[in-house]
């Protein structure tokens, strides 16, 4: 029976009637990544530096030495990332179960929102609408905020000013409400991090750093595209790098989607 | 007097250009204590420890009583021009495409006759001049002799420019305009003369408070360069590569860290790769086309700036991870002049002590004001020093280094 | 201090076969060439064998990397005395007093005493890029002007002090083309003017064109040996009456107006038995009119300073008040590198072996010959002179 669903997908990836949808920024040198207050430690940006293109260095091919930080470009964060998770067993990158790598997800539309408002914050009330909508959110999927942020560039994009980075994300009761009443699989958001640019005045601190990962659940950020997706109804296949001991990596993400016409 | 310079014409694109070439540069070893000197500006000959008299050029053993004891000293600059002459036919090939060039021979008044690069307004025989020790294009030491008083427009004597690195109608390229310095520095130069000053900033999306202040230079361009980047660094010299005549590498990375600290071996690559790798990166990209330019005209490619800090000298442990980053630097350096030399672009050293700067906000006075960096390095350049020294700390520990390097490393941190 | 002691007479010693290598502006062959080809000339004008000569004196700024012992066998000579004098313009001098003493000891009965440089086209600069330790530290860096630069400063203050002027100059190297279109060998075969030297195009102020020598290939050589030797040999010869040589006299003028030649003069003369006024020619050095000047005055011609007056009231022609450089000098023969100091003991000779052909000075008796070299860095440090006369 099995054979015969992935027969079905295989068929449906043919035909169209699956799309698959790039949910991930090219990595590049000039992408902005995380900024910390200078005196603590930074992430390596994205690197890259020739070994040889069809040259002295390597006649007839073409490779380049990488070098970047776990938390550069669209990324995936483990739990094992923020102290709240440190405990939990199979909390890095290497030990995450390959079943939690393909799960579906709910996109919630706060683009307009986040236009009007950079310091928006995704709050209960936004998630009660949405089930109104859309039904429960089930346990094990993805939620996804979407908020157009991966359309902005460079400094628009991180949006620092002297008192730090304005971007939007969710409060603390709403992360409470996905990851303990919803049991969600992670949270993902076009921001360079899960939690809104002001989020360290939140009470706790990174209120999606601190539920997600205590809970043993993921992040996604930096992703794009979240406006091609149905609020419902995508799959979403986000396999990280397998480091030993990471905390997290850059990544491709996938989400196949259900054309509606041939649904 | 001199004609003052003119500002160069644009180039005939048709017209080739010429290559650069060096004036004769074989020494003898004990020569180059003269370069010593004049490599710091300072005017030293050697002086007998037994009989007290001055002799040039250097030698072995003092012609007076044989003492083996030569000593490099600070030597009064003062003497007579005893006679001149005017170079129009030379067998060296540059000194031939800076024909007619001036010579003279100077009794100095502590003794020794010095065959001496002359500048044109000397009034001749008999009038008394003063002598410096200056570095030519092939880094060697030699003597010019200025005239007193000072006669307008002196630093445009062509001999002068020879000798120098005047940002009077050049272009500048200073590497990172987040720097403290960068505001001063672009001013400095600014009202040096400079024609165009181009300021490399990274990460273009953070925001940085001197933005402004540069911006309201007349003369300036912002232009993209993240020195950690390979191919931002490669990109920029393609676009203004053969226009940098002056390059000022002006990359900093302060991080206290103690050694043992886990996160010291990140701060250290971080600063390592930034401004080492930085150097290294910036030299490639640039170095080649400057050295292809250092004949180009009288404000062709002339110089290239390192700002080290001093504790790139000797280790200072409360900054061991910045110290170590300039010593590498300095190293670097070092390479770098080996390489830039055959196009006569000089490469300067500006040693500084600790900046009166955030990241140094712990360290007690004296610090040294970005515009005092700033103006050490212009003045330096006008004046064709190779290792600047600014400020108290960097000359007191230049200074104890020449006495006693170990000293200096046994109170480091004290 | 004063203990040395009256000097030996050179009693019994003689020169024999000038030989002049005739000059070439550039040349393709090295300097062992010149040598082989100077040799060669010695042997036929002694009308003995080369391997005859058992000894054997060489000068040459170009001759490297070999030394005297390399070119023994380059040349198939088995002498038991060999010299080297690398000192330039004084070369030929040093090397007769060298030369003489060995003779009169019996060290050597025949020394063939060498001079030759070639020049190649890059010959002149090479030489002048490597020329001393002090020239490579101290002078050749400022402007590379080599002699003309370094003796120029030299001349612009003997001008201020003591009122030379370029026609003082001119005069001397007017008379020496002159005296030059006399002789085959000379390279400069037109006349010059006094117009012409003054508006030749600039060298090194105050020098211009005519006051600076050409370089060129070359070689000049003679014999020295006993007086019995020659007439055993058949040789016209004439005398070494005396000799001297100083290095770096007075090193404490600031600036150089005067050689050696001051210092050793009245020995000069005391030991040949003559005075200035006896001489019948004089070649000096003249590797630019004013040295010839200060060796007029250094000499004992005239006093210190008046170098410019005494020229202003001689002549300096075969035929003049002041027979000088009367084969052309090194200013219109050429300068064959160290042959340059070997080229007015040549020309002397054959003026007292009455040999000069066109330029000869008529009952030419007694000549004196001066050398001077060596620019180490701001000044010339050798100085030496010779009186030759006549066998009988």
């Amino acid at each position: 029976m099995s054979g015969n669903i992935l027969d079905a997908f295989a068929r449906a990836l043919a035909s169209g009637a699956v799309r698959v949808i790039d949910l991930t920024h090219t990595l590049s040198p000039d992408f902005p990544v995380i900024v910390m207050p200078p005196e603590l430690g930074q992430s390596a940006p994205f690197r890259m530096e020739r070994i040889s293109r069809y040259d002295a260095s390597g006649p007839a091919w073409y490779w380049n030495n990488l070098s970047f930080g776990e938390h550069t470009g669209t990324h995936f964060d483990a739990p094992v990332h923020w102290y709240t998770g440190r405990d939990l067993p199979l909390n890095t990158v290497d030990t995450l179960p390959p079943a939690d790598m393909i799960a579906p997800a709910c996109v919630i539309d706060c683009s307009a929102e986040a236009e009007r408002d950079a310091d928006f914050l995704l709050t209960v009330a936004e998630v009660t609408a949405w089930e109104e909508k859309h039904g429960r959110i089930p346990a094990q999927s993805w939620v996804l905020l979407r908020t157009d942020w991966s359309k902005k560039r460079a400094a628009a994009y991180a949006n620092l000013r002297a008192d730090g980075a304005h971007t939007p994300g969710p409060d603390a009761a709403v992360m409470r409400l996905l990851v303990e009443e919803r049991g969600i699989i992670g949270f993902g958001t076009e921001t360079i991090g899960t939690d809104a640019g002001q989020a360290g005045h939140f009470s706790p601190p990174y209120p999606a750093h601190h539920y997600l990962h205590g809970a043993g659940r993921y992040g996604l950020q930096c992703l794009t595209n979240l406006d091609q997706l149905p609020p419902t109804g995508a799959m979403i296949v986000a396999a990280p790098l397998k480091i030993q001991n990471g905390s997290g990596s850059p990544l491709r993400v996938l989400a196949l989607v259900q054309e509606r016409s041939t649904g | 007097m001199t004609e003052p310079l003119a500002k160069p014409k644009r180039k005939n694109p048709l017209a080739r250009m010429r290559q650069p070439l060096l004036p004769p540069s074989a020494r003898s070893r004990k020569a180059h204590e003269l370069t010593l000197a004049a490599a710091s500006g300072r005017f030293m000959l050697q002086c007998c420890s037994e009989c007290g008299q001055y002799t040039y050029p250097p030698r072995e053993a003092c012609p007076n009583c044989l003492s083996s004891d030569l000593r490099l000293q600070d030597t009064p600059t003062g003497g007579v021009l005893l006679s001149e002459t005017r170079i129009d036919v030379t067998s060296d090939p540059y000194y031939r495409e800076h024909t007619p060039w001036r010579t003279g021979l100077v009794r100095l008044d502590c003794g020794p006759s010095i065959v001496t690069h002359l500048r044109g307004d000397c009034g001749g025989p008999g009038n008394r001049v003063v002598l410096s020790l200056q570095l030519d294009r092939g880094g060697q030491a030699v003597f010019f002799a200025k005239p007193i008083p000072e006669t307008p427009n002196m630093e445009d004597d062509l001999q002068w420019l020879e000798l120098t690195a005047d940002p009077k109608h050049r272009r500048v390229l200073i590497t990172d305009g987040r720097s403290p310095v960068a505001v001063a520095l672009a001013q400095a130069l600014k009202k040096a003369g400079a024609t165009k000053i181009f300021i490399g900033v990274s990460d273009r999306w953070k925001p940085f408070n001197e933005q402004k202040s540069l911006e309201s230079i007349d003369g300036i361009e912002l232009v993209d360069l993240d020195l950690t980047n390979e191919r931002s660094v490669q990109e920029l010299a393609m676009d203004i590569g053969a226009k940098v005549e002056i390059l000022i590498n002006t990359a900093d990375h302060v991080r206290p860290a103690h050694l043992f600290d886990a996160g010291a071996a990140n701060t250290a690559r971080d600063s390592i790769d930034y401004m080492v790798m930085g150097l290294m990166r910036l030299a490639q990209a640039f170095g080649p086309v400057m050295r292809s330019r250092g004949a180009d005209g009288p404000t062709g490619a002339v110089a290239w700036v390192n700002v080290l800090s001093v504790h790139g000298l000797s280790n200072a442990p409360q900054f061991g991870v910045h110290s170590a980053a300039h010593a590498a630097c300095l190293s670097l350096s070092q390479w770098l002049r080996t390489e830039l030399r055959p196009g006569g672009i000089r490469v300067i050293n500006a040693f500084s002590g600790p900046l009166d700067t955030e990241w140094f906000q712990t360290v007690p006075p004296p610090k040294v004001a970005p515009k005092a960096l700033a103006d050490a390095i212009v003045d330096g350049l006008k004046c064709g020093i190779e290792d600047i020294y600014v400020g108290d700390v960097a000359k007191d520990i230049e200074a104890r280094l020449f006495d006693n390097p170990k000293a200096v490393e046994r109170e480091a941190g004290q | 201090m004063a203990f040395s002691r009256a000097r030996k007479p050179y009693d019994g010693v003689v020169l024999a076969v000038p030989v002049t290598v005739p000059y070439q502006r550039y040349s393709i062959e090295s300097a062992h060439w010149w040598m082989g080809r100077a040799l060669r000339a010695l042997s036929e004008g002694a009308g003995i064998s080369h391997r005859d000569f058992d000894g054997f004196s060489v000068s040459s700024f170009t001759m490297g990397p070999d030394s005297a012992i390399a070119l023994t066998q380059h040349f198939g000579l088995s002498p038991r005395w060999i010299d080297h004098v690398p000192m330039g313009g004084a070369a030929g001098i040093v090397s007769i007093r060298r030369a003489a003493r060995a003779v009169q000891a019996g060290d050597a009965d025949i020394v063939a005493c060498v001079a030759a440089d070639t020049n190649q086209v890059d010959t002149f600069r090479k030489t002048l890029a490597n020329f001393s330790r002090f020239a490579q530290d101290a002078s050749y860096p400022y402007g590379a002007g080599g002699p003309n630069a370094s003796f120029a400063l030299i001349a612009r203050h003997y001008m201020d002090c003591y009122g030379a002027t370029r026609e003082d100059f001119g005069k001397l190297c007017v008379a020496q083309r002159d005296n030059a279109l006399k002789n085959p060998h000379a390279l400069m075969k037109k006349p010059l003017t006094l117009e012409q030297y003054m508006v030749a195009r600039p060298i090194a102020e105050p020098f211009h064109l005519f006051d600076c020598v050409m370089p060129c290939a070359g070689g000049e050589a003679f014999l020295v040996m006993r007086e019995d030797t020659a007439k055993s040999l058949g040789l016209p010869f004439v005398r070494l009456l005396s000799a001297i040589e100083r290095h770096n006299a007075f090193p404490d003028d600031p600036v150089q107006v005067r050689g050696g030649w001051v210092v050793d003069r009245d020995e000069l003369y005391g030991m040949a038995g003559v005075t200035s006024d006896d001489m019948d020619f004089v070649q000096t050095y003249d590797d630019y009119a004013v040295i010839s000047m200060v060796q007029f005055e250094d000499l004992g011609f005239c006093g210190k300073g008046e170098g410019p007056d005494f020229v202003r009231q001689h002549t300096f022609t075969i035929d003049g008040t002041f027979p000088h450089n009367t084969s052309g000098g090194q200013l219109s023969v050429g300068q064959a590198g160290a042959a340059g100091g070997h080229l007015g003991i040549t020309e002397a000779m054959r003026q007292l072996l009455d040999a000069a052909g066109g330029t000869q000075v008529k009952d030419a008796k007694l000549g004196l010959v001066s050398g001077f070299g060596m620019i180490n860095y701001d000044r010339g440090l050798a100085s030496a002179a010779a009186i030759l006369a006549r066998a009988s």
